[in-house]
């Protein structure tokens, strides 16, 4: 039916349209940002925990390599993360498995302006399959968001364990809990409520980043909506058509929309539960409110 | 002996695996007829007819990906993938950063294209893609430049009327102007730029080049790449060699 899409009514030539192989792509790549957002998330908030555990250690030089990264990550723009960290990360572990696995390598690694290492070194092995190579930018991007958002995120939970009142730890250690115990019994469940408006700011921002992917050579919904949305001429189409970007980028204004609205929602009862049996605003009100009801 | 064994098995292995190397192509995948994505999301085009054939004599295995035209230069040094064939023009200023194969489309004109005759090409707002010939040839003329990052965006800020007029390849336009129903037309001379478009390698991969070349100048030789010319860019003027 799609042979010959010219002869079709408008209903069908769309039909045909949007079930293009490119199309398909498309689709497929609005599951690829939401597996980032998925898998990036945890890593970041993982980040930004170590990084927040080492930035209050007690013993001086962890607590500077935990503030170094907060402090640098932060302050570095992202786009130089981008652009020149993706490259540096890719070329360094190139290098590694270069020394690692081909010791008898005589020529420089660096040729002018060629970064040359053995075959068996490239990552991924240029004969490996294309879907591997995605895999790889994949990771590296997730690598990459990771690093970044993990330092934003340890100077959240960095701040918000600090707001955990100092009286909490003092009764813990008046109980006799040793300092990792008053760590993890006390002030790790009770600093999500501080944490939550600042990680769900990062959250809402993480997901608006996603486009970045494009910039990292992951194939993600922007890159289709301006190849599909730009202007098809016959010769090289069986759907030609005029400039549609307009209608995919609001095509992605309306996912993006929906996307962060639902994040809010979830956001908003996380927070519910969080507050729950705080000695916080939000849980002396919920206190207040449970009482007021039927017992 | 038993490292002199494990050595010359390592040897044979390493021959093994040259043989059935795999080459990477990268392109821009935008930019039709040279290459872009077709209706299934696979790259075609003039470049990828004529790499398919290139790879086939030169026996090698061929792998296309697509890469953005801002950083795909940066990405072939750094070894993403092994050669470039995206339309890219030889330039002196290219050649000193990756190295060229002999010009597989040979040295042709790029032309304005705007929406009247009266369109101010000298003086007036022209649109290139950034880091072409034609954006450095626009810097050089009196009219104010304005780039894009894709050659559809070029066209594109012309349709509306953002840009005056858009600065490209000839055979890149053609296509467009000649279905844009009397929208969009071609304005003011032609201009020769840059030595023909080539395949881009790495400088430290001569032997690569050296092999492409071959199989470029064989192709050439018995009038495929001719073929090829008259079927991507048919018109008034096929380039040919």
């Amino acid at each position: 039916m799609c042979a010959d899409p010219s002869t079709l009514s408008d209903a069908l030539w769309f039909l045909c349209y949007l079930t293009t192989g490119k199309h398909l792509g498309f689709y497929a790549s609005f599951g690829t940002v939401l597996l980032l957002l998925l898998v990036t998330a945890p890593a970041a908030l993982l980040l930004g925990f170590g990084g927040a555990m080492l930035a209050r250690s007690r013993v001086a030089p962890l607590s500077w390599i935990g503030k170094a990264y907060i402090l640098l990550v932060r302050g570095i723009p992202d786009i130089v993360f981008f652009l020149f960290f993706v490259i540096a990360l890719d070329q360094g572990f190139e290098y590694l498995r270069h020394r690692l696995l081909c010791p008898d390598w005589d020529q420089p690694v660096r040729q002018g302006n060629d970064f040359v290492v053995c075959d068996i070194a490239k990552l991924p092995l240029s004969s490996s399959p294309q879907w591997m190579h995605e895999v790889y930018g994949f990771f590296l991007a997730v690598l990459t968001f990771a690093i970044v958002f993990g330092a934003f995120a340890g100077n959240v939970l960095f701040g918000a364990m600090r707001a955990v009142p100092r009286g909490q730890m003092e009764t813990a250690e008046a109980y006799g809990m040793t300092h990792r115990q008053a760590f993890w019994r006390v002030l790790v469940p009770q600093m999500w409520v501080y944490a939550l408006p600042g990680l769900s700011n990062l959250w809402m921002v993480l997901i608006k980043a996603s486009p970045l992917l494009f910039l990292l050579g992951v194939e993600d919904i922007v890159y289709w909506a301006r190849d599909l949305g730009g202007s098809k001429t016959p010769q090289f189409t069986d759907f030609p058509h005029g400039d549609w970007r307009m209608w995919y980028f609001l095509f992605l204004l309306v996912f993006y929309l929906a996307f962060t609205r639902v994040s809010e929602i979830v956001l908003d009862r996380l927070m519910r539960r969080f507050t729950h049996g705080q000695a916080v605003a939000g849980g002396e009100a919920q206190r207040k409110a449970a009482m007021a009801g039927p017992a | 002996m038993k490292r002199l064994l494990l050595a010359s098995a390592l040897a044979l292995s390493a021959s093994a695996a040259l043989a059935q190397d795999v080459v990477r192509i990268g392109t821009e995948g935008a930019y039709p007829p040279y290459n872009f994505l077709d209706d299934s999301g696979e790259i075609a085009g003039f470049e990828r007819e004529l790499g398919d054939e290139m790879c086939r004599r030169a026996q090698l295995t061929c792998e296309w990906v697509t890469n953005e035209w801002d950083s795909i230069i940066p990405n072939l040094v750094s070894g993403n993938y092994d050669v470039i064939m995206a339309g890219m023009s030889i330039t002196d200023e290219r050649d000193e950063v990756i190295d060229f194969t002999q010009n597989y489309y040979p040295p042709t004109a790029s032309a304005y294209a705007a929406p009247s005759a009266e369109a101010d090409i000298q003086g007036g707002v022209v649109s290139a893609q950034a880091a072409t010939i034609q954006a450095a040839h626009v810097a050089t003329t009196g009219a104010t430049l304005q780039e894009y990052a894709t050659p559809e965006e070029t066209v594109a800020a012309v349709r509306n009327g953002e840009a005056d007029a858009v600065f490209a390849d000839y055979d890149f336009l053609a296509p467009i102007v000649a279905n844009s129903g009397g929208e969009l037309q071609f304005v003011g001379d032609r201009v020769p730029l840059g030595g023909g478009i080539g395949a881009g390698v790495r400088e430290s991969d001569t032997a690569l080049r050296d092999q492409l070349d071959a199989a470029i100048q064989a192709m050439k030789d018995d009038g495929s790449v001719n073929e090829l010319l008259a079927k991507w860019f048919p018109g008034e003027t096929v380039p040919s060699f």
